[in-house]
C-alpha cells in the first residue's frame, strides 16, 4: 500500500522519502519500470519506523505530510502521533486495520484509513445490489 | 484493587502471582495460544486468551472496572496503546508500561505515559553507579516539576575539592543535599569541606546540570585519571 501512495505522489510531482526496513522493499517502488526510484526522483531510507534516527535521515523535520502505512496498526498509530505531536506534521494519516481502534483514534484527532471498514462497507454495498 | 495484566511473559505472570498472594483481584490477557495454554493451567480463569491491544480483548477483560493497567508485552508499542487506551479512553487513573528498549522512552514521555519501566534502563543506571566515570549520574527527573537529583564525584583538582560548600560558587536553583564520604553520607551545613572522592548529591532545577557539573570536573585532567 505504501508503494503504490509513494509512486503516484511523486508522479504528481511531489517530493517523496520512502522508509522501509526492509532494504529490498525498494524493488517494489520500482516495479513495472526499468528507471530506479532514485532516479524518478524518490529517497529510500532503511530503517525501523520508532528509530528517530531513521525518521530524520528520511527527512521528517521537513515533510508537509506523513504517511503511517507498515503492516502493523500498532506501529502505524504510535509513529503517526510521534510525527503528529513532536513533528508536528500538518497532515499525518495512518493505516488501522482495527476498525474499533481506527474509530476511536479518529475521534482522538488522528485522521486514520481503514481498509477493513471500507471493504465491509463495498461488500455490503455490493450484497444489497445484488438483491434489489 | 482490581488489576488488569497484558503479556503473561515472565514479567506479566510472575507479577501476577505475587499480586494474587496480596489478595489483589488480578487478569492476565496473553495473545500466544501456547503461553496461554501453560498459564492457564495455573491460574485458571485468571488469564484471558486474546490480542491485548484491541479494544474488545481489554472490555471482555473488565478494563472499565480496573483500578490499574500494567502493559508488559514484549512490544514497546503494543504496551504504549495499551496504556493510552486505558487511561484516555477508559479513564482507568493508574498505568504502568514496560518498555523493552530504552530508545524507545523517549516515545512514552512524548505521549505522558508513565510510568514507563525499562529493565535495560535500570541496569546501565546501576553500571553508571558502580563506575561513576560516566559522569553526573540521574538519580531523579521529575521533568514536568522541573526538579532532578543527580550524583557526582568530586574530581581532583576540581574547583569544589577542599571547599567549603557555601564558597562553592553554584548557581541560584541548585542545593547540595548529601555528602558521601567512605561509604556513609551526610547533610553538609554551609562550612562543610568538600574534598575530592567524594560523591555530592545535588537538588537542581532543569537545565543547571552543565554549570553545576563544572565546578566538580577535575582540572584539565581525563576524567579516569583520578581513581
Amino acid at each position: 500500500m505504501g508503494s503504490s501512495i509513494a509512486k503516484t505522489m511523486l508522479t504528481e510531482g511531489h517530493e517523496v522519502s520512502v522508509l522501509d526496513e526492509d532494504p529490498e522493499a525498494i524493488a517494489l517502488l520500482e516495479r513495472g519500470t526499468d528507471v530506479s526510484w532514485e532516479d524518478q526522483g524518490g529517497s529510500f531510507t532503511v530503517g525501523t519506523a520508532l528509530e528517530v534516527d531513521a525518521l530524520i535521515e528520511a527527512g521528517i523535520e521537513r515533510s508537509d505530510a506523513f504517511v503511517a502505512s507498515t503492516d502493523g496498526d500498532n506501529t502505524n498509530l504510535v509513529i503517526a502521533q510521534v510525527a503528529q505531536r513532536r513533528y508536528e506534521i500538518p497532515q499525518v494519516v495512518v493505516r488501522v486495520l482495527d476498525p474499533a481502534r481506527a474509530k476511536w483514534y479518529q475521534e482522538q484527532g488522528l485522521q486514520t484509513v481503514c481498509p477493513t471498514k471500507i471493504a465491509i462497507e463495498m461488500l455490503e454495498t455490493a450484497v444489497l445490489g445484488g438483491t434489489s | 484493587m482490581y488489576i488488569l495484566i497484558v503479556g503473561a511473559g515472565k514479567v506479566g505472570w510472575n507479577l501476577a502471582r505475587e499480586l494474587i498472594s496480596r489478595d489483589s483481584e488480578v487478569t492476565l490477557v496473553e495473545s500466544d495460544q501456547r503461553r496461554y495454554a501453560a498459564v492457564e493451567e495455573e491460574l485458571e480463569h485468571g488469564v484471558q486468551y486474546g490480542d491485548g491491544s484491541e479494544l474488545w480483548v481489554l472490555e471482555r477483560a473488565g478494563i472499565e472496572r480496573a483500578d490499574m493497567v500494567i502493559a508488559v508485552t514484549g512490544d514497546d508499542e503494543d504496551n504504549l496503546l495499551i496504556c493510552q487506551v486505558a487511561r484516555e479512553k477508559y479513564g482507568v487513573d493508574r498505568v504502568i508500561a514496560r518498555c523493552n528498549n530504552p530508545r524507545n522512552l523517549q516515545h512514552f514521555g512524548l505521549l505522558d505515559i508513565k510510568p514507563a519501566i525499562s529493565a535495560t534502563d535500570l541496569i546501565l543506571r546501576l553500571i553508571e553507579h558502580e563506575v561513576p566515570k560516566y559522569g553526573p549520574l540521574h538519580l531523579l527527573d521529575l521533568p514536568q516539576e522541573r526538579l532532578e537529583i543527580i550524583e557526582l564525584e568530586v574530581g581532583e583538582g576540581s574547583p569544589a575539592a577542599g571547599s567549603q560548600v557555601k564558597e562553592l560558587g553554584l548557581p541560584d536553583g541548585s542545593l547540595v543535599i548529601s555528602i558521601l564520604r567512605d561509604g556513609t553520607g551526610f547533610v553538609p551545613l554551609a562550612d562543610s569541606v568538600i574534598e575530592s572522592g567524594d560523591d555530592v548529591l545535588l537538588v537542581l532545577d532543569t537545565g543547571l546540570e552543565d554549570k553545576v557539573t563544572a565546578r566538580f570536573a577535575p582540572n584539565g585532567g581525563d576524567p579516569a585519571a583520578g581513581s
